[in-house]
């Protein structure tokens, strides 16, 4: 298979790969994926007082395809506003690393991540005034 | 790549100070480059002699004859067959359809029932459930851990219906050999037939069709640094096994398989044979010793990495390894100078892995962190500790990098974890 320039250079030198710390209040933490379908990212993001994400980090256990797309999505999402960064789309990740067709669900996987990190960090601030998704 | 191989082989001086030429192939159960002693061989059958075997009447046509015939013998010889056992094929996908296809399809009047295992080729298997739309029956044998089949398992499976056992001599994936004399001795005294793929274990381990009570072989040219193209059925006179054939026309090969017979091709699989024949026992050792070197370095360097199979039962060239944590199209693409095959089957759209290591009951997410690597004629001592060296630090990097490594390192146990899926 071959694979844009982009999308290798996302994976020779991904962008903001680590750790937050997951129980810090600023940080929301969104895990998905499965080790038994080959692909598992973890993305966390720190959210300063006014909703602006200030930071991203991720750890991916998957193919290049993966690597990249949730190295990309932390790229976008640094500087961004919750809501901001939840307009981000798979097919736009997957337009920008030119992912062949088998490896669309790469991309979704890194929607999902945003999605689920910005749920988590919502979920431990809202409290009770805005639900849980 | 041969010539390139062959000059690595012959120790001449590499471009660069330590560094051997690059890709490095490391997949030599997936094909082998065709031996130049092999091409040498073939080459006159193409141009200067260039007649039709078939063709009785001239000189061309003779010299065609003697030469497919030599080659014939060559086969028989690796295998301690006879040449009138020895059927051309177009390599070992046609011949294992043939033998399977052919005697199910020959004897449908008496008997209706086929014995195989989960871990055989895709084109076994395949041919298995074609067969069972046709309205066979087929029993699909279970292996162990180690990749080897149960002996009491296949006895009792076996019906007075049963007309034939497949099981291939030497997995594709896991390398491991098969008890063959066992087998054969439990089909013979049971008058079944035992059919089995040989592709990966000609020329790589003993075989003698005789003494291990085989009836059908398949063979494979460009798994044995042949030419592709070209394979065989051994089908065996004593017991005599009669098949219906799947290509018909002129009843060449004894109407077993028509069509003119591919001069340089069968030369050329002679002759791979005659050289594995020579050269087996040296080979196969020098493949084990560098093999094990590799093995030891990874084991030695490389924490919680498990092999696929077991070890002493397996093809000298064969190694295949999980690699925990680390997944094995990421690692593939982060070792793009190396040619090595996946276990991991991502780039399907099934997202199935492996099913061979499915079958040895290997977790799916460790089955796909596997990676085969297959060593074999040109492979250098070089080649193995570049390589070592490109996969040690490949996998510390992924893992630095993977959310898995991380959670076991903190002792969370991944089992305990509601995963989504997707």
């Amino acid at each position: 298979m071959s694979y844009s320039e982009k999308l290798i250079d996302h994976y020779e030198n991904p962008r903001n790969v680590g750790s937050l710390d997951k129980n810090a209040a600023d940080v929301g933490t969104g895990l998905v994926g499965a080790p038994a379908c080959g692909d598992v990212m973890k993305l966390q993001i720190r959210v300063n007082e006014q909703g602006i994400i200030e930071d991203a980090k991720f750890k991916t256990f998957g193919c290049g395809s993966a690597i990249a797309s949730s190295s990309l999505a932390t790229e976008w999402i640094k500087g961004k506003t919750l809501d901001e960064a939840e307009t981000i789309k798979n097919n736009q990740i997957a337009q920008h690393l030119a992912l062949p067709p088998v490896k669309i669900h790469c991309s979704v996987l890194a929607e999902d991540a945003i999605k689920a990190a910005v749920a988590d960090y919502r979920a431990k601030h809202a409290g009770k005034s805005e639900a849980a998704e | 790549m041969a010539t390139e191989a062959k000059n690595m082989a012959q120790g001449e001086k590499m471009n660069g100070a330590n560094r051997p030429p690059l890709p490095i192939y490391l997949d030599y159960q997936a094909t082998t480059p065709t031996d130049p002693r092999v091409v040498q061989a073939m080459l006159p059958w193409f141009t200067e002699k260039f007649g039709n075997p078939h063709s009785r009447n001239h000189a061309y046509g003779w010299e065609a004859e003697e030469a497919v015939e030599k080659a014939r013998a060559q086969i028989g010889a690796i295998i301690g067959a006879d040449e009138k056992e020895i059927v051309f094929t177009s390599g070992a996908t046609e011949s294992n359809n043939l033998a399977l296809q052919g005697v199910a399809r020959f004897y449908k009047d008496r008997k209706n029932h086929l014995i195989t295992a989960v871990t055989e080729h895709k084109c076994v298997l395949d041919t298995m459930r074609h067969l069972e739309q046709e309205g066979f029956n087929v029993t699909y044998l279970p292996v162990a851990k180690d990749g080897l089949i149960d002996l009491a398992e296949l006895k009792a499976a076996i019906t007075d219906k049963t007309v034939l056992v497949s099981i291939m001599a030497a997995n594709n994936e896991i390398g491991v050999i098969q008890p063959l004399a066992e087998i054969g001795a439990i089909c013979r005294e049971r008058g079944v037939f035992f059919h089995t793929d040989a592709a990966q274990a000609v020329g790589k381990i003993p075989l003698d069709v005789k003494s291990m009570k085989i009836d059908l072989m398949s063979i494979s040219g460009h798994k044995i640094y042949g030419p592709k193209g070209i394979g065989a059925l051994y089908v065996g006179r004593k017991p005599r096994v009669r098949l219906q054939a799947l290509i018909h026309g002129g009843g060449q090969e004894r109407g077993m398989r028509s069509g003119t017979l591919p001069t340089p091709l069968c030369v050329g699989l002679g002759e791979a044979c005659a050289i594995a024949q020579r050269e087996m026992g040296a080979e196969a050792e020098r493949l084990k010793r560098l093999r094990d070197r590799f093995y030891a370095q990874i084991k030695k360097r490389l924490p919680e990495v498990y092999l696929n199979g077991d070890l002493e039962r397996r093809l000298p060239g064969n190694l295949n390894l999980s690699f925990a944590y680390v997944e094995g199209e990421g690692l593939m693409m982060g070792i793009k100078d190396l040619c090595v095959s996946s276990g991991s089957a991502c780039t399907s759209a099934s997202l199935e892995p492996s099913y061979v290591l499915r079958a040895l009951g290997v977790e799916e997410e460790m089955a796909h962190t596997s990676l085969r690597i297959g060593f074999g004629r040109f492979t250098t001592e070089q080649e193995v500790d570049y390589a070592v060296e490109h996969i040690v630090s490949s996998v510390n990097r992924l893992r630095a990098m993977s959310p898995l490594w991380e959670m076991a390192q903190e002792g969370i146990d991944l089992k305990s974890i509601q995963w989504a899926g997707h």
